[in-house]
């Protein structure tokens, strides 16, 4: 039986809403090794032989089914680079839960940095989430570098669900995407940094066959001192359409810069990239200041509906 | 219970001081539904704020239930029992409209309550309950939901803004209704309509005409709308709108 401390079971539901040892396929990694893991009749998990990491297979046509990878970092000054490789069989239809909890307490920085790469069969769909945060009141950072490459067959369909909403002090996030004839991809990152955080974010999606879509929307917050950067690349090499979208609220000293990149190698290529970023709209803070809200109540309202 | 002492208000503009409001005593007494009316740029939106706490009196006074809440703020005076429904509700990006009625109520309410409070407004709830408060919403709809929230809020003193504007007939008749009942189920609470529609100045136990910043007539509705009727002060309900807009054209 698993065994985790208090710490571990917070970041757990923090990171991937587990409450208990998950159904299904998992592997809970925590301070370096992994601490339980459970591969399905479909879906199977094996370490990797030369590097930190796993390689998940998942069989053509497996539905409904769904893979846990969280990661838990509680050792001050742990420094961690993991492969984990997606294998997703034609056909199928699965939910894949990844993400990354640091507590440092301690004073040096640790460091997670996830590379996943997914393999996604032809007309298989796939929703990723991946959600990070850190805590702990050490000097020491709390990094996350997690590095995404998906590589979609004819007519699969990847969603994927970022979210950053605290305490990770620095995070450069890369999303190398290719795809073929017919296939989806859908992105959602949702980040709000605090303090001195920094925060970037970079995608590079080729959209390489007829018919193929990509849809990369940001939604973020940055307060205090913070600093983000959203750098959004599609190239549309076949008939395709795609759309990058940054939407953010500046507060405090905050700093958000959005890099627009449309490369359009094809007549048939449509793509539009669309930016916004300002402070909370006036009028949305009186309007719930008239319904008995104080100011800076009707501003967590606004943030937390924004970012949800 | 409201009480607008020689109220004034001014603003900077390139030719010096401008003055919207100018010198203007009201008092709206208990268990009365005031319609304000007047042509367009009179005042009557910037009345409204006043009252609200979204701007201040340049000059005068103004006192809620026997209290000045001159200095107050906009929470403050929503927390004293006054609520506002914007001529030009606002959109939110994530706020769903069953998050809205919530924060209107005060409290946690059931999704039934908050169904109740659409359905007055003639929304079917089941539609719109989850529904966020975005640019995905029809200008009509926006209006009845900013209409629904201040019905939750259960004022005192409610206060709306063209509430009519952009709502088709049937929901014109829905909301005198709503207006009836607010009144029925807050005791001696008082609404102010600001609003150019005969239907809804009928309705009215006072009129208060703005021109050019000041209280133009105030009186009994009885005194006050025959002389209304057929100007851009009153507008029956069967003409469009647009051609009531364009009508809207003061002989002053
Ligand atoms: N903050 C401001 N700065 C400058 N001018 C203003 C400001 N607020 C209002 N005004 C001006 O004051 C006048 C009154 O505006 P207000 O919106 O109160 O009129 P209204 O009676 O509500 O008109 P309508 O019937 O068109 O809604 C207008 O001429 C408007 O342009
Ligand atoms: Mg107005």
């Amino acid at each position: 039986m698993i065994k985790l401390d208090e710490i571990q079971k917070r970041i757990l539901r923090e990171v991937a809403d587990l409450h208990e040892v998950p159904e299904g396929a998992f592997n809970i990694r925590s301070d370096g090794h992994s601490v339980g893991r459970q591969s399905t009749a479909n879906i199977e998990i094996l370490p990797k032989t030369d590097v930190s990491g796993l390689e998940i297979r998942i069989r053509p046509g497996t539905k409904n089914e769904s893979v846990h990878i969280p990661v838990v970092m509680t050792k001050s000054g742990l420094k961690e680079v993991v492969y984990n490789d997606f294998f997703i069989g034609e056909g199928a239809d699965v939910l894949i839960v990844a993400g990354c909890g640091i507590d440092n307490c301690g004073t040096a920085d640790s460091e997670h940095d996830g590379i996943h790469r997914f393999y996604v069969g032809r007309g298989a769909k796939v929703k990723y989430v991946e959600k990070h945060y850190g805590s702990g009141d050490g000097k020491g950072k709390r990094i996350l570098n997690p590095g995404t490459e998906v590589y979609q067959e004819e007519d699969s369909v990847v969603e994927m669900e970022m979210v950053q909403i605290k305490g990770v002090d620095d995070t450069e996030r890369t999303t190398l995407a290719t795809l073929k004839a017919g296939a989806k991809l859908l992105v959602r990152e949702r980040l709000m940094t605090h303090g001195e955080q920094r925060a970037i974010s970079k995608y590079d999606v080729r959209l390489n066959g007829d018919g193929a879509s990509a849809d990369v929307v940001s939604r973020s917050v940055a307060r205090d001192d913070s600093f983000q950067k959203f750098d959004a690349k599609i190239a549309g090499n076949a008939p395709c359409s795609g759309h990058t979208e940054c939407d953010s609220i500046i507060m405090d000293r905050g700093r958000i810069l959005a890099v627009p990149g449309l490369e359009a190698n094809d007549l048939d290529a449509a793509l539009v990239h669309e930016a916004a970023i300002g402070k909370i709209a006036g009028d949305q803070i009186v309007k719930l200041m008239t319904l008995g809200l104080t100011e800076s109540e009707a501003e967590e309202q606004i943030i937390n509906g924004f970012l949800k | 219970m409201l009480e607008l002492k020689n109220v004034s208000f001014a603003v900077d503009a390139d030719l010096g001081d401008r003055e919207i409001i100018r010198d203007v005593s009201l008092t709206v007494p208990a268990g009365r539904l005031i319609a304000v009316t007047g042509p367009n740029g009179g005042g009557k939106s910037t009345l409204a704020k006043l009252i609200a706490g979204i701007e201040k009196p340049t000059e005068g006074r103004i006192v809620f239930l026997g209290e000045d809440i001159t200095d107050k703020s906009v929470t403050e005076r929503a927390r004293l029992g006054i609520s506002f429904a914007f001529q030009q509700p606002v959109r939110f990006k994530g706020i769903r409209v069953m998050d809205l009625i919530r924060i209107a109520a005060g409290k946690e309410i059931t999704v039934a309550d908050a169904c109740a409070y659409l359905s007055a407004v003639g929304l079917c709830a089941r539609d719109y309950i989850g529904r966020e408060v975005n640019a995905s919403l029809s200008g009509g709809e926006l209006k009845r939901i900013e209409i629904a929230t201040v019905l939750a809020r259960g004022a005192t003193l409610s206060v709306f803004d063209e509430p009519e504007a952009g709502i088709d007939l049937w929901s014109f008749r829905n909301l005198i209704e709503v207006f009836e009942s607010m009144r029925a189920e807050v005791k001696d609470s008082s609404i102010i309509v600001i609003s150019h529609q005969e239907r809804i100045l009928s309705i009215a136990d006072e009129i208060v005409v703005l021109k050019d910043g000041a209280v133009d007539r105030h009186g009994p509705r009885e005194e006050i709308l025959p002389a209304l009727i057929g100007t851009p002060s009153a507008v029956p309900e069967c003409r469009p709108a647009e051609i009531a807009s364009e009508r809207r054209v003061f002989g002053q």
